[in-house]
């Protein structure tokens, strides 16, 4: 048994036999062309049917991996037409009488060498990209075919690179893994991959590539980003058992996957997600949850160095609603202070953050920053359906002000004419004792409930979250939460409006019972716990 | 001529998409030559892999020049696609 060790892109295992993916001889002699119209002639054929391939890359890349990771392919099509790029293969072929394909080359090494000079990660792997579009160019012109993987076992795809073309043009059905020796996992076939659901691996070293031929038995890990060339048995258990552990969640996402969230006896309930980016958006919609319960919106003030801008904002909240596709994605407005500090805010130094200036507390003593947030978020309301959710409420007439301030920003976006949905639904966290305990004065002024049971269990028990040695004080199924959150149910419903739980409580499946009959109308967990809470609830009979 | 400055609010600055979505657009005003300065570097914005090529990240200032026919407004809206962070 040889180990060899690179970095896993995608985490999965599979067993089998090695196949090296040799790529099409692609050396370029330079031939003296005295037609060189005729060559340029050859070259905009070659284009041409390059553009047509990549459109029918991009068509498959769409149905397979999604339009953010297929549009690479679009922009392939771009750079094949980019007027630098075309300049410099033509006036080759022109001031030098040279070949078509000598031209593509030399162009390929200047534009690749560009990009490898610039000092930043994302531009040099840049380079692979313009490498990627000028060998189809010479494959079109020299008329080498690509090739295929003929044979009929599934294979452990191992090449030095592989270019996003190339990628997505494996026959999926044939491919257990794919490993290479070189690559890095920003490039696009790293993201590929992952999207792809096979395990990857990539620089796992010339010394690998060099070592292994076709048909060897191999395991990739792409879990440690370790490869095993003839395992032994110890390593081939073990690997079984991490890919039966594998098929399990398979299983379980495949069979719950379109289901309803409908108890034994009909009670349906919606099972959101919670996220704290826009990165996270794949996750969720990978694991069917029915939409956003909680999108946490700091960080757009944590990953900046000052104040977003409404524009900023505003593009951040049209994506996810985007890509939501007209399901409820529900965004908190900035919550920050305590354990969430952010410089530019310049927060004093405070004995207790997590009793002080925090969350909606900043928000109503510097309306511009809450202003700008609700103009950002009313103005992409029009791109989905939205729910705007209050962090950290105490009192009826905190809400009185923020309500005002929503209405003010409205009646502004009004005047000047700007567009905004009116079915914006809007409600409040639930997470500290004296919500839940006015709750009775709160749910008529609001659409919806969403119970933070963190610090809704830090507020009631006295307990901080983020000191270790009191962990054994606290209870998170102590009834005195529990009855808050059933006092609040009761008069959301009472009032009409509607009731979740975004905190870790949510995904507790021990408490999942209950919350259903307390009336919990929505749970929103981590986006790996969606099919798990909905197994759940299936198996839930509230009838007896 | 006429000219404007504007910052890149794209996370990922100007990345493969917006360089794309920009050559686009100015490719459709052929009358009027687009060039942008940013980083000390003067760049055509018809094609992506210049733009690229003038690594603007995340904050960079970058100033639009546009010349010839319908110079205004084609500088109006390739600023606007900026600000706008090319729709990200």
């Amino acid at each position: 048994m040889k180990k060899y060790q690179g970095k896993g892109v995608y985490g999965a295992v599979a067993t089998g036999k090695i196949s090296l993916f040799k790529k099409p001889d692609t050396e370029v002699k330079r031939i003296r062309i005295d037609d060189t119209d005729n060559e340029k002639t050859r070259f905009e054929q070659a284009k041409t049917l390059a553009i047509q391939q990549l459109q029918e890359i991009y068509d498959k890349a769409l149905k397979e991996v999604g339009e953010a990771n297929a549009a690479i392919f679009e922009i392939h099509q771009m750079m094949l037409d980019d007027d630098d790029y075309n300049d410099s293969i033509n006036n080759i072929i022109e001031s030098q009488s040279v070949n078509a394909e000598y031209a593509v080359a030399v162009t390929a090494d200047n534009f690749a060498e560009m990009f490898a000079a610039i000092d930043d990660t994302y531009m040099k792997a840049r380079a692979a990209d313009v490498r990627d579009i000028s060998n189809r160019l010479i494959n079109n012109l020299s008329g080498s075919i690509s090739i295929e993987n003929d044979s009929e076992e599934k294979v452990i795809i191992c090449a030095s690179d592989l270019a996003p073309s190339e990628t997505v043009a494996l026959d999926k059905n044939k491919v257990l893994a794919f490993v290479t020796a070189h690559g890095s996992s920003n490039s696009h076939t790293a993201i590929l991959a992952r999207n792809m659901n096979i395990p990857a691996i990539i620089g796992a070293g010339d010394e690998f590539l060099s070592e292994i031929k076709d048909g060897d038995e191999a395991i990739v890990d792409g879990y440690t980003g370790e490869i095993f060339v003839d395992p032994d048995e110890e390593t081939r258990a073990k690997a079984l058992e991490k890919q039966r552990a594998d098929e399990e969640k398979k299983r379980l996402l495949q069979e719950l996957k379109g289901k309803e969230n409908v108890t034994l006896d009909g009670r349906k309930i919606n099972v959101y997600a919670n996220i704290g980016g826009v990165e996270n958006i794949g996750a969720v919609l990978l694991n069917d949850a029915g939409g956003i319960g909680l999108f946490r919106s700091e960080f757009l003030y944590l990953e900046n160095s000052d104040y977003p801008t409404e524009q900023q904002q505003f593009a951040a909240y049209k994506k996810v609603l985007e890509s939501m596709a007209g399901k409820k994605v529900i965004i908190r407005t900035l919550d920050i202070g305590a354990d969430k500090q952010v410089d530019y805010f310049n927060l004093k130094k405070e004995e207790n953050p997590a009793l002080g200036y925090r969350a909606i507390r900043i928000c109503l003593t510097r309306p511009d920053i809450f202003k700008t947030q609700l103009r950002a978020l009313y103005r992409a309301s029009v791109f989905g359906n939205l729910g705007i959710m209050f962090p950290m409420i105490t009192s009826v007439s905190e809400l009185e002000k923020i309500l005002a301030i929503c209405d003010e920003v409205k009646a502004e976006l009004k005047a000047q004419v700007v567009e905004y949905s009116e079915n914006v639904e809007l409600g409040i966290m639930i997470e500290t004792p004296a919500a839940a305990i006015i709750s009775d004065k709160l749910a008529p002024m609001v659409d919806f409930f969403s119970v933070g049971t963190n610090d809704l269990t830090q507020y009631t028990l006295a307990c901080d979250r983020q000191n270790p040695d009191i962990e054994q004080f606290v209870d998170t199924h102590h009834e005195a939460i529990l009855r808050l959150i059933e006092m609040s149910a009761e008069n959301a419903h009472k009032h009409g409006a509607w009731i979740g739980i975004c905190g870790e409580l949510a995904s507790d499946t021990s408490l999942t019972e209950t919350f259903l009959r307390m009336g919990i109308d929505e749970l929103s967990v981590s986006p790996t716990f969606v099919l798990k809470v909905r197994g759940t609830v299936r198996s839930i009979d509230l009838s007896k | 001529m006429v000219s404007k400055k504007v910052t890149v609010v794209n996370e990922q600055g100007m990345h493969m998409r917006p360089a794309g979505e920009l050559a686009k657009a100015v490719k459709a005003h052929p009358d009027c030559e687009v060039t942008l300065n940013a980083n000390g570097k003067t760049v055509k914005a018809k094609a992506p892999m210049q733009i690229m090529s003038a690594c603007m990240k995340k904050g960079c200032e970058v100033e639009i020049v546009c010349s010839g026919a319908d110079e205004q407004a084609v500088l109006d809206e390739i600023a606007a696609m900026f600000e706008s962070g090319f729709g990200e």
